[in-house]
């Protein structure tokens, strides 16, 4: 035989060799999910399923469907109705909260729910001295910082005492943070509860294959209406494109996330692209202590320079709308809808610019190269920068990677920067302007204030509103707070994002929720 | 042969040593720390501190670095917080996973480049000579992620042959059709830079034997064309195309990396991205090491066989 009719035929055989093993491998697979289970992508593997112990909202999203907190969000609005506890009362000082309990839930584990396991959950987080406080951190434990002592008054009343009045004590409850967890099931598995969770929610924990998925299955013995789904299965999908395609080749039934340049692929009728605006704003710190920017006039020009319409629309087609002042319209309740966005002026801005003499004043500017809440920073950043340049400004991006960026701005911006990108999502109307607008909280105070804005009303406003616990007295106080911020412009309000998801055919009422959750329990799966 | 092997591996000490202290000095020279990726936007300076005090970071690099190093010698990596798991587990865990994958690449890219390589050079200039080199010049020039992407496209969404990513289906799976099913696309597409460079080296390292004069003896003798390449030429050709082998699993290994994030492979480059990203000294310190010793192993492994292969090379 020679080398050439060997190659020949060798190639051959491989070749076919190859092909028949190829066809002979089960294809199908690949495209289809069964029916009742619900395949979710997600955007990164959780850390931890110890609802205490974990800060990022892709946690979060399965953790609302195996836990449950005392209050919740009403369905569609970041507004606190009873959860786990079924009513509550206030002491006139605002101190004291007395929670009754709902009566008959019992864990997935199946010990009780009651006072006492409320009890042990804000010990565990607050008491350093609790036998089960080793199994943190418990980072967002700040949240209830103000709970002085919890009281298991009788099997259903549970009494909160704070060392003094704190209004968003209410709706923190309802934050994720604020889920119940198993006392029995913390015992039992110490530090390694994070992956073994038990909670009362409509789903129940199943298993948890690293990298590749969480399930979770239906809560035979729920209290409420059973879930709609036999089982939700979590996959942890980090790269936005190959997400993208796994949703185009049905591996997925559900995205979250979904970036702005790929919502064109899931037009048509196989798939359904959910919005919903939630409690977000992106905007950026202007330096008041130093600079340009310590005149208002220039401030407010900054605001007039800026073309938002362009931004939400054509840089982040259109996952966003402008924002008009420092709180988002999701929260209704607190929401100055008086308030319209500062309009794109340019002369506006070149004529307050010159009654400044701030003509072609230097910028420095500090842009980040991604991060959570902040969207698309970098195409965002040299769009503002364009517009502020073209209204005579001379500007200078410093670009950071996230964490690092961290470390640059909160510790304020003086003697480094002019201006820098920033976005915030939170749960309470309080959160964002208490710790970032009031003079008490400039960085060397331990707050976020890094553009070191001060304003003696707002600071006033603030502390009233925090300590109102009547409701339509706080959301007055909040409106009045954002109109003078609004016209002091300690920031350039930029945006509000519209969190996005997309599902297939097969999947039925799904609704997004304005605190970014994702509440699975009524959804269902062909 | 055994007192050169231990040299070896006693040599590969200091480097091992050497590797801990480059890696944990740029984990602490990097810019921000785990308490301020955790906590995001809520990082005040106390909420750090705090959390770096029950995080354990509070200690003097110093101290840190020999706690850290102590433990790893007894067998204790410490426990990633952002997995909240061992590291050692993890580590393990994902590196079978690499393995997997790198390893069939790695084997792709031996078998079929050395194969084209021969082929080439038996029919120097010929169509299936000028074929391959055209081939091979486009495999080494395409980055490997945008292979992985545009295969991705073809064969999992518009023909639906291969699912888009992932190990195993999250459903009726877990068996070895299905582990092929995964492995196909990602061990092409991370084997097609490495298999172009082979290929070309090994064709001229063939091109090199087939002119010494033992080859035009043994054709001159009547050995078949065949024998004179498989058995004669490429034998004396492997020596120099070991080496380059011993090196392409290193390529293999680190290009691992991007292919692990196109396809959501569930191995240890994508393990090491995340770990940079949220800051989890102790999974990237951990995983950077068990690597390197990976490396460093599989190094002395080839000169081992190098030697074997071509006796001057020894000790």
């Amino acid at each position: 035989m020679t080398f050439k009719s060997w190659t020949r035929r060798g190639l051959l055989a491989a070749t076919s060799g190859a092909l028949l093993a190829f066809t002979a491998l089960p294809m199908p697979a690949a495209a289809q999910t069964p029916p009742g289970v619900l395949i979710v992508g997600q955007i990164a593997e959780p850390k931890s399923l110890d609802p205490a112990a974990v800060t990022a909202v892709n946690d979060f999203r399965i953790l609302v469907n195996v836990y449950e907190g005392l209050t919740r969000y009403k369905s569609g609005t970041l507004e606190v109705e009873p959860g786990l506890a079924t009513s509550w009362e206030i002491s006139e000082d605002g101190t004291e909260y007395t929670f009754t309990l709902r009566e008959g839930v019992t864990f997935h584990d199946g010990t009780p729910f009651n006072a006492e396991a409320v009890k042990f959950n804000f010990d565990r987080m607050l008491d350093e001295s609790h036998p089960y406080h080793d199994t943190g951190p418990f980072p967002l434990a700040f949240f209830f910082g103000a709970v002085e002592q919890t009281e298991a008054v009788d099997d259903l009343t549970v009494k909160f005492t704070l060392n003094a009045p704190y209004a968003p004590f209410l709706s923190n409850l309802a934050y994720p943070t604020g889920l119940m967890v198993s006392p029995a099931a913390v015992e039992a598995h110490g530090a390694d509860f994070g992956r073994n969770p038990s909670g009362t929610g409509p789903f129940k924990f199943v298993e948890w294959r690293s990298n590749e998925a969480v399930v979770i299955e239906r809560n035979a013995d729920y209290w409420g209406e059973p879930a709609g789904t036999e089982a939700v299965v979590f996959r942890p999908i980090t790269d936005a494109n190959t997400r993208v395609a796994e949703m185009l080749a049905g591996g997925i039934d559900l995205m979250v996330e979904v970036p702005p340049t790929s919502l064109s692929q899931f037009e048509g009728d196989a798939y359904t692209v959910h919005e919903q605006a939630g409690p977000h704003v992106w905007f950026l710190i202007l330096n008041a202590k130093e600079g340009p920017f310590a005149d208002k006039r220039v401030r407010q020009a900054a605001n007039y320079a800026i073309n938002k319409e362009a931004i939400v629309n054509d840089v982040l087609e259109g996952t966003a709308t402008v924002a008009a002042g420092p709180t988002p319209p999701a929260f209704a309740w607190a929401y100055n809808d008086e308030l319209d966005p500062y309009p794109y002026d340019p002369e506006k801005a070149k004529a307050l610019i010159a009654e400044a003499g701030a003509e072609g004043a230097e910028l420095t500017f500090y842009v980040t190269e991604g991060g959570s809440g902040m969207l698309d920073p970098v195409p965002m950043g040299t769009a503002i920068q364009a517009d502020l340049e073209a209204v005579g400004f001379d500007v200078k991006i410093e670009t950071y990677e996230w964490n690092t960026f961290l470390g640059e701005v909160n510790p304020g911006l003086e003697g480094k920067a002019d201006m820098a990108e920033m976005a915030w999502m939170t749960n309470d109307p309080d959160t964002l302007p208490y710790l970032a607008l009031r003079s008490e909280a400039w960085p060397d105070k331990g707050g976020f204030n890094s553009g070191y804005y001060a304003n003696e009303k707002v600071d006033e406003l603030l502390e009233a509103a925090r300590t109102a616990t009547d409701q339509d007295e706080r959301a007055r106080l909040y409106r009045e707070m954002q109109a003078i911020v609004q016209e002091e412009a300690p920031w350039v309000f930029v945006a509000n994002w519209k969190q996005n998801a997309v599902t297939n055919e097969r999947v039925e009422s799904f609704g997004l929720e304005p605190s970014f959750l994702l509440h699975l329990q009524s959804v269902v799966k062909n | 042969m055994g007192s050169y092997i231990l040299k070896r591996l006693v040599s590969a000490i200091p480097v091992l040593l050497g590797i801990t202290v480059i890696v944990f000095g740029i984990m602490s020279l990097i810019p921000g720390d785990p308490a301020t990726a955790i906590l995001g936007a809520y990082a005040t300076p106390d909420n750090v501190e705090k959390l770096n005090r029950d995080l354990g970071l509070d200690k003097p690099a110093m101290q840190r670095y020999f706690i850290w190093l102590g433990n790893m010698i007894q067998g204790d990596f410490g426990r990633s917080y952002s997995l909240n798991r061992p590291v050692l587990d993890e580590v393990l865990e994902r590196f079978n996973a690499t393995l997997i994958l790198a390893g069939t690449s790695f084997v792709l890219c031996a078998v079929l480049g050395i194969l084209a390589g021969v082929v080439s050079a038996a029919r120097q200039y010929g169509w299936a000579d000028k074929l391959i080199t055209f081939t091979v010049l486009i495999g080494i020039s395409v980055p490997a992620f945008f292979l992985g992407m545009m295969m991705i496209l073809l064969f999992a969404v518009n023909l639906r042959w291969l699912p888009v990513s992932g190990m195993y289906a999250i459903y009726g799976g877990g068996d070895l059709p299905d582990l092929l099913n995964h492995l196909i696309m990602p061990a092409l597409a991370l084997s097609a830079v490495a298999t172009g460079v082979v290929a070309r080296l090994s064709r001229s390292a063939m091109l090199e034997v087939l002119r010494q004069d033992y080859i035009r003896t043994a054709r001159a003798k009547g050995v078949p064309e065949r024998r004179v390449i498989m058995g004669h030429a490429l034998r004396a050709a492997m020596v120099s195309i070991i080496p380059v082998l011993g090196i392409q699993a290193g390529f293999v290994l680190s290009g691992a990396v991007y292919i692990e994030i196109v396809f959501q492979w569930p191995g240890v480059g994508r393990m090491l991205v995340d770990a940079i990203l949220k800051r989890d000294l102790l999974l990237v310190q951990g995983g950077v090491v068990f690597v390197a010793a990976c490396y460093v192993m599989f190094n002395i492994a080839v000169d081992v066989a190098q030697s074997l292969l071509d006796p001057r090379i020894k000790t």
